[in-house]
């Protein structure tokens, strides 16, 4: 039986993808950011999962506005690198788990999430940093990898409740495949951020700290904070963090703080990452 | 339910992009997506006027990417992530192009944002700031 093992959270600034790409991760601006993701390369090591479904938003990138799906799964052998007009990063291919995918696609749609699926996806900025600062620079990356975009740049975005929910239900997919995979939920974006208008630059680093406590603790009360608290307290584009929701809804009842780490600024965006896995107890209540 | 698009309004500073202003700006969003190949981006930025005229765009639209002015865009139903593809044709930072929105030049801005970023007090409210 497949598992899930562990979830991570992190922002996915699109400058530290930059950064590793040009070389520039021990300047000075830039270290103490990297050096806070050094804990996390070190136990991915020794925790590398066959799989992480990672749950990412695209930044008008691959989706244009011709099609904006809510919530998208890539079901692919593999998923090539976005030119998010910069050219794309020199990062290696992203391989996907098909069968997972399919299995996990097929069992939302029944558990009533309409998903889009995509048999064809190339990838931004959101999933591909993620992967670099978690697994630095391989020739190959050391997992496979589940794409699940969700829709979090146009306004309706699906709510908190939903966000928790679907994660949930991804726990449970995983769980009724039937080939023995360790399975890692990752939530990325975030944190507080705001990249337009007159108010740009805000950053929220107390709001931050509480929504990493909550998420942790209180998730169940934390999934009903309106669209409208986000962007008010973390910025037009701190609505992201919905996302982590996800990966908190996947891990269980209760969970274990492995690392937490903040750092301001990334470029524009308030730099949070958590590590957490599900605990002993929690395991025992659903078995 | 039913939507409530009015609820953003009172956030300073703040262009909420919603499925209304994606109807808005359809057609300059989807002149910013052709920016992500780079022969486009070549022709873009050897005859701007020409390449804009091929898009189904209003004037307004135009003369805010001919001018960059990024909160005309964002007032037409622009989205940044979009308007991104804009200001990576010509290999601008976030940073770079998110400062021409505030009322700070680019030196100011990161001096801000080292500093740990613009505080969100008196930024919560347009009523509190006295602008509605």
């Amino acid at each position: 039986m497949a598992k899930i093992t562990a979830g991570v959270a992190t922002s996915h600034v699109p400058a530290v993808g930059a950064a590793v790409d040009m070389g520039r991760t021990q300047d000075p601006y830039w270290k103490p950011m990297f050096d806070g993701y050094e804990f996390s390369k070190t136990w991915m090591k020794s925790n590398t999962p066959d799989v992480a479904i990672v749950i990412y938003n695209d930044h008008a990138s691959y989706f244009g506005m011709e099609i904006m799906p809510t919530f998208a799964i890539g079901v692919a052998e593999s998923f090539e690198i976005c030119d998010e007009g910069y050219g794309p990063r020199p990062i290696p291919v992203v391989d996907g788990a098909p069968e997972l995918a399919t299995h996990l696609a097929a069992s939302l749609i029944l558990d009533d999430f309409d998903m889009t699926v995509l048999n064809v996806l190339e990838v931004d900025h959101g999933l591909t940093v993620p992967l670099s600062l978690m697994f630095g620079t391989p020739d190959k990356w050391p997992a496979k990898i589940i794409p699940v975009a969700v829709n979090v740049v146009m306004y309706p975005q699906p709510s908190g409740e939903r966000c928790f929910a679907i994660g949930k239900a991804i726990r449970r997919a995983v769980e009724q495949f039937d080939e023995d995979l360790d399975v890692q939920v990752w939530g990325t974006g975030g944190m507080s951020h705001q990249i337009q208008g007159a108010r740009a630059g805000l950053i929220n680093l107390p709001w931050d700290q509480q929504f990493m406590d909550d998420l942790i603790n209180q998730p169940e009360v934390l999934q009903y904070k309106p669209h409208l608290e986000y962007m008010i307290e973390a910025g037009s584009e701190g609505v992201e963090l919905i996302m982590w929701l996800i990966m908190r809804g996947a891990l269980g009842e209760n969970v274990d703080e492995v690392y937490r780490f903040n750092h301001v600024p990334g470029s524009n965006t308030s730099v949070g990452h958590l590590i957490l896995t599900p605990s002993a107890d929690t395991d025992k209540t659903e078995a | 339910m039913k939507p409530d698009f009015e609820q953003f309004k009172d956030i300073p500073g703040t262009t909420i992009f919603t499925i209304e202003k994606a109807r808005e700006g359809f057609h300059l969003n989807q002149f910013c997506m052709s920016l992500r190949k780079a022969p486009n981006r070549e022709k873009f930025l050897a005859d701007e006027r020409a390449y804009l005229d091929e898009w189904d765009m209003t004037e307004d639209q135009k003369q805010a990417v001919l001018t960059r002015d990024f909160q005309k865009m964002l007032d037409n139903g622009g989205n940044v992530y979009f308007l991104a593809k804009i200001f990576a044709t010509e290999g601008l930072s976030y940073v770079q192009a998110v400062s021409t929105m505030t009322d700070m030049n680019v030196e100011q801005y990161q001096a801000m944002m080292l500093a740990g970023g613009r505080n969100i007090e008196g930024w919560r409210s347009k009523k509190e700031r006295g602008e509605a």
